[in-house]
């Protein structure tokens, strides 16, 4: 594999890709992905556009969570902040689409930050509860503010307009999440080999020697928040237009929760294993639901059955890969490149 | 006389109704290598907990190079450019050694978050500079092998190497050394004696440290302050504090309690 390449440079040290054979895997999947929608349908397409939604949304996790080591249950909740604010500026203020996004991604980022302060003092389980008030608060406010949001009926996000062109449909969608997820990799990759990015883990892994060293703990952990929360903003934001209306159901408990699976399943503070748990917890249920319509031969029969047997199956799924890879899916790839580096002298 | 770099005045602390210190006074002059030494429970770590900020003390001053620190926080400290290790390792387990050290001089950096997420200009620049800088800690304390390991992986002695090294990217004015060769073994410690004579006498930096060691503080140090249930019961050179009847009672228990034992057994 990756042999005869030398570092005798800092700034190799520092690249993304720093070997030949990492810049090839990253050219395929790249190709891959821009090709992609030459060869898919449409519901294929509506697939890798949620995948992309969520890669974005579980990034943004992934720094609260994994990076920073905050649990975070009302991950969720600010997901449906960014969509509301960027429904509002769409459709109500008339903001232009592209600045509309990363206007309520930063508003989330407030309203994010603002929740993580309790972090300061309070950890593990205890934080997990006070972000838990946050789901619940938020949304409160999202059924309860009805001028603004429209209450438990929703909102229309509006219709988004990119230089005068209605931005309609999966095809224009596809590239658009593709670009926000791909930005979105590539900030929170960069952080990782950055000062900001180390201050993060150093606070996840001993916050007191983080604090000897000179790093802020109120600082850092609501930095954490902003940062995750601006992704959420902007992933909800995206998610929101994509689907051109708004309720408080599509933000609920559930929503949260499930980002957690993906992060975990994934890899905790690890920038790929977010795509990983991201295409899993997407891809999984739907792979179930078509693998069972082929297996059975009479479908109709199965349809009550169906919906049942999939969550289940699903749940299974998770609880097994976390028994097999404790340290998510991003372990088992590390192993794998690991295994052929060696081989044959790996076992 | 020139002040001393660090001075601590009557320090007092107290958990509940246990006062871990009181009344303790420490003054260290600039490039001094003094010493804390006494038993268990003494307060010695309580006292460095206080110069570094981990606790707030109850009463009492602690002013470095002329700034009062009593105040700050333990990050504001740093700036101030007090570095220190821990006792038991207190590492960055899940980072490698190279982000363990580079976190160590994270006050020199003032990150930006959106130029560290585009990874551009000034942020790739910095980086470039602090690993150039970070690689003469690695040569010095000579970590090459260990560069890219997870530190909670390795041995505990290299562990406590890698802390000496982080406190070290920081380009300390004072650096606080919590029982340095504490479970190292004979090498490890010949070693460690050497980095820290270096770092006192060659590249001038104030050291106060804790050790149990008594031929290490005996060798090493030029002032030696000696705590027991939170006093300080002795000061002065090693041969002074090695000669005072108050030190020899607290260490080794006092010589006449034999002797009543003993007369209590014949009767």
């Amino acid at each position: 594999m990756s042999s005869g390449e030398f570092i005798v440079r800092h700034e190799q040290a520092l690249r993304l890709f720093p070997t030949k054979w990492g810049r090839v895997r990253i050219a395929v999947a790249v190709a891959l992905v821009l090709a992609f929608p030459i060869f898919a349908n449409s519901y294929q397409l509506g697939l890798a556009n949620l995948i992309f939604i969520n890669i974005v949304a579980v990034l943004g996790l992934n720094v609260i969570t994994g990076f920073t080591g905050q649990i975070s249950i009302g991950h969720g909740a600010f997901l449906g902040v960014g969509a509301y604010a960027s429904a509002y500026l769409v459709s109500v203020v008339g903001v232009p689409f592209l600045l509309a996004v990363p206007a309520a991604g930063l508003v989330a980022a407030v309203v994010g930050s603002f929740f993580g302060i309790p972090s300061v003092r309070l950890k593990g389980l205890y934080l997990a509860i006070a972000t838990l008030a946050a789901q619940f608060i938020l949304e409160f406010v999202f059924k309860g503010w009805t001028s603004v949001t429209g209450g438990t009926s929703g909102m229309s996000a509006g219709a988004p307009h990119i230089f005068g062109y209605e931005i309609h449909g999966d095809l224009p969608f596809y590239w658009i999440l593709l670009a926000a997820a791909a930005l979105a990799l590539l900030f929170v990759r960069n952080l990782t080999r950055t000062a900001t990015g180390r201050a993060l883990m150093a606070v996840r892994d001993h916050d007191l020697a983080a604090e000897i060293m000179g790093i802020s703990l109120f600082r850092t952990k609501v930095l954490a928040f902003a940062i995750g929360s601006f992704l959420a903003g902007v992933a909800g934001a995206l998610w929101g237009h994509y689907v051109g209306y708004v309720t408080p159901e599509q933000f609920g408990l559930g929503l949260s929760i499930s980002l957690l699976v993906m992060v975990i399943v994934g890899g905790l503070g690890s920038v790929l294993g977010s795509v990983l748990g991201a295409i899993f917890v997407t891809l999984i249920p739907e792979a179930l639901t078509t693998g069972a319509t082929m297996l059975v031969p009479d479908a109709s029969r199965l349809t009550d059955m169906l919906a049942f047997l999939r969550e289940g199956l699903f749940g299974a799924l998770i609880i097994v890969t976390l028994i097999v890879e404790p340290a998510g899916l991003a372990a088992r790839w590390e192993r794998i490149k690991m295994y052929w580096s060696l081989y044959p002298f790996a076992r | 006389m020139t002040a001393p770099l660090l001075e601590v005045d009557s320090l007092a602390l107290s958990f509940g109704g246990i006062d871990a210190l009181t009344d303790v006074s420490l003054s260290v002059p600039q490039g001094a290598l003094v010493s804390i030494i006494g038993p268990n429970g003494a307060g010695k770590t309580s006292l460095l907990n206080c110069i570094s900020g981990r606790y707030r003390s109850k009463r009492g001053r602690i002013r470095f190079a002329g700034h009062d620190l009593t105040r700050l926080s333990p990050s504001a400290r740093a700036a101030h450019g007090i570095s220190r290790t821990f006792q038991n390792l207190a590492l960055f387990s899940h980072l490698s050694v190279i982000d363990n050290i580079l976190i160590g001089r994270h006050r020199r950096f003032s990150p930006n978050v959106l130029l560290d997420g585009l990874f551009w200009g000034p942020s790739r620049r910095r980086e470039v500079e602090a690993r150039e800088e970070v690689e003469a800690i690695i040569d010095l304390l000579e970590l090459q092998p260990l560069r890219h390991q997870i530190a909670g992986t390795l041995a505990y002695g290299q562990q406590k190497k890698i802390e000496l090294a982080r406190a070290l990217a920081m380009q300390p004015q004072l650096l606080l050394l919590d029982e340095p060769m504490a479970g190292m073994t004979l090498t490890e410690k010949e070693d460690m004696a050497k980095y820290i004579v270096y770092l006192n006498r060659t590249a001038g930096i104030t050291i106060v440290m804790i050790e149990h060691d008594m031929r290490v503080i005996m060798d090493l140090s030029e002032d030696i302050t000696v705590l027991s249930f939170g006093k300080v019961i002795a000061r002065g050179t090693p041969d002074e504090v090695m000669a005072d009847p108050q030190v020899q009672r607290s260490y080794l228990g006092d010589p006449q309690m034999f002797d009543s034992i003993a007369e209590g057994r014949a009767q």
